[in-house]
């Protein structure tokens, strides 16, 4: 009887993956729109600051629209904010943060509260376009891990980062930072930062996969600890789930979609999750979608309820 | 060998080679902050800068002075530049520093590397104007004086000093600049008519010098010499002629016992 309950189950299993593969064309458009929409606040961003330094966007009058750059920046010369790491790193450094900072910290410290760290890394950081191209073209190519690293190495990077901050006196990651250097040599001028980001494209490309996101960044690891108590995130229904596995084929971050801890919460726990809504887009079963935290257990009880679970 | 023994070497062994990995990698990164730190001792900062070490910690590399800036003066030097990675420089050359009064670019610094503190702009010191006596038009004995009549501190900054010239009767203009008032702009870097300015800005550190406490320039003070002198009461050169009488620093040996 088991053995008929796993095979039935495998066949379930089957079917979905079957969904995925066999897309209508508008099906799969329609499964990129996270990805789109990913790319459209990425860029958005970017040409919002860039638009401002080159063509003096200015709103309201005489007032630079979005001035600065992802470190810091002044939005309708109203709104403060500034990245948390980089001041976190400056104080340490052993400056003292002015208020402005400080408050544009404390927005976007709440702001990726709300709706969790790693949001950072898939809808804003322009890195992640790098990596998420070299990330898609090698799973076209199919190339094989060279050596392997473990995942929470970036958290001894980014307790270095403030380690050293403090004994160098100068902001340690900031002074390296790939994401920094691609968004301001995109924003003010063109420097040599593009050989960093070839490297991180190699490195992902041929080397890990998502080995910078995934394995080494600072600014995601520390994104990941804020993100632990995000309010957006990815409810897991295990009612309707076949466990056809699809969803850990195109996520990033595999680790966090472990099928025992989602079923144990009903939603995808872990802060490493980055919210890019590819498994949400892809799952056929519709059993993992972008939910509130509040309203995840509600939903889940009631699909529970309505198969009689 | 029992097997927590095996397992405890395991550690043993792990925790020597994570401490390796992490000191290897820790002192990479070091030697990279130092080299990018150090990198460059002639970029000129923007008005206000703190001293380069604070600079270099507070500065948040965001551009917000770049876009404030309404003549283009700034820039962000591009990682692989010879300057500290990402921090806002200008040469004068190119576009000097017009001198906003309301500093809009110290005004836009999130993080006070451009410190608030600077309220007059012509109390800024970006850089020190030094001339080369060899190529200036004006030492050479042309009638150029183009700096002075540029220098937003006219007179102050930049002065003119007659000189006669060996036999011919018309005299000589100098030139001179003065660092009491220099502020560093550039404007007279960028309108020096020679091929290559003959006056240009420079950090401070590479051209100032000091001449020490223990010099006493007598004929600088109207006031009478007194006994009372204390290290804190010495006041540079230029500005001894301020003193109030009989503050003047300096021991009064010469006049002092039987002579």
């Amino acid at each position: 009887m088991s053995d008929l309950g796993g095979y039935d189950a495998r066949l379930d299993a089957l079917a979905s993956t079957e969904k995925v593969h066999n897309l209508s064309f508008t099906g799969k458009l329609w499964s990129w729109r996270y990805i789109v929409l990913r790319r459209f606040t990425q860029l958005g961003i970017l040409l919002l600051f860039y638009g401002t330094a080159h063509w003096a966007w200015q709103w309201p009058e005489k007032t630079p629209l979005l001035s600065g750059n992802l470190s810091a920046s002044e939005f309708i010369g109203l709104i403060p904010l500034a990245d948390p790491l980089a001041a976190l790193q400056i104080f340490l450094a052993g400056h003292v943060l002015r208020q402005e900072t400080l408050i544009g910290v404390a927005i976007v410290f709440g702001f990726y509260l709300l709706v969790s760290g790693r949001t950072f890394c898939a809808w804003m950081c322009p890195v992640n376009m790098v990596t998420d191209l070299a990330g898609w073209l090698r799973g076209k190519l199919d190339i094989r891990a060279l050596f392997h690293v473990h995942r929470n190495v970036r958290y001894f990077i980014l307790a270095a980062t403030l380690i050293l901050s403090a004994l160098t006196g100068v902001a340690a990651f900031e002074w390296v930072s790939p994401v920094g250097m691609m968004h301001r040599e995109i924003i003010f001028g063109i420097g040599f930062g593009f050989l960093a980001l070839l490297a991180i494209f190699l490195f992902d490309l041929l080397i890990l996969k998502n080995g910078w996101c995934g394995h080494l960044c600072p600014l995601g690891a520390f994104w990941s600890l804020v993100g632990k108590a995000g309010l957006v995130r990815v409810r897991f229904d295990k009612t309707s789930c076949t466990h056809c596995g699809e969803c850990a084929k195109v996520c990033p971050e595999p680790q966090v979609l472990n099928l025992k801890k989602l079923e144990e919460r009903g939603l995808v726990f872990s802060g490493e999750c980055s919210n890019c809504g590819r498994c949400t887009a892809l799952c056929p079963e519709g059993s993992l979608a972008f939910d509130l935290r509040p309203l995840i257990r509600q939903h889940n009880a009631r699909a529970a309820g309505s198969t009689g679970h | 060998m029992a097997e927590h023994d095996v397992a405890r070497r395991d550690f043993l062994v792990k925790a020597a080679q994570g401490t390796a990995m992490a000191a290897t990698g820790g002192l990479l990164w070091v030697y990279l902050l130092k080299q990018e730190a150090r990198a460059h001792p002639f970029a000129l900062r923007p008005p206000g800068a703190l001293a380069e070490k604070d600079f270099n910690a507070a500065c948040i590399k965001c551009g917000q002075c770049v876009v404030g800036c309404p003549y283009h003066t700034l820039k962000l030097s591009g990682s692989g530049s010879d300057l500290p990675i990402g921090m806002p420089f200008f040469e004068p050359r190119e576009i000097p520093c017009y001198l906003c009064p309301d500093i809009p670019c110290m005004k836009a610094c999130p993080t006070g590397a451009l410190s608030p503190e600077l309220k007059n702009i012509n109390d800024s010191r970006m850089g020190l104007a030094v001339i080369d006596l060899e190529n200036c038009l004006s030492w050479k004995g042309l009638r150029c004086e183009i700096c002075h009549r540029e220098c937003p501190l006219k007179g102050k900054a930049i002065t003119l000093e007659t000189h006669p010239r060996g036999i011919s009767k018309h005299a000589m203009f100098y030139p001179i600049v003065n660092s009491e008032y220099c502020t560093g702009c550039g404007i007279c870097e960028k309108a020096c008519p020679t091929t290559e300015a003959a006056i240009r800005i420079l950090p401070h550190k590479l051209v100032q010098g000091k001449i020490g406490d223990h010099y006493r320039l007598g004929w600088t003070f109207d006031t009478e010499i007194t006994q009372d002198f204390k290290p804190s009461d010495v006041i540079g050169p230029g500005e001894g002629k301020t003193l109030a009488p009989g503050k003047a620093p300096g021991q009064d040996y010469l006049n002092s016992g039987d002579l």
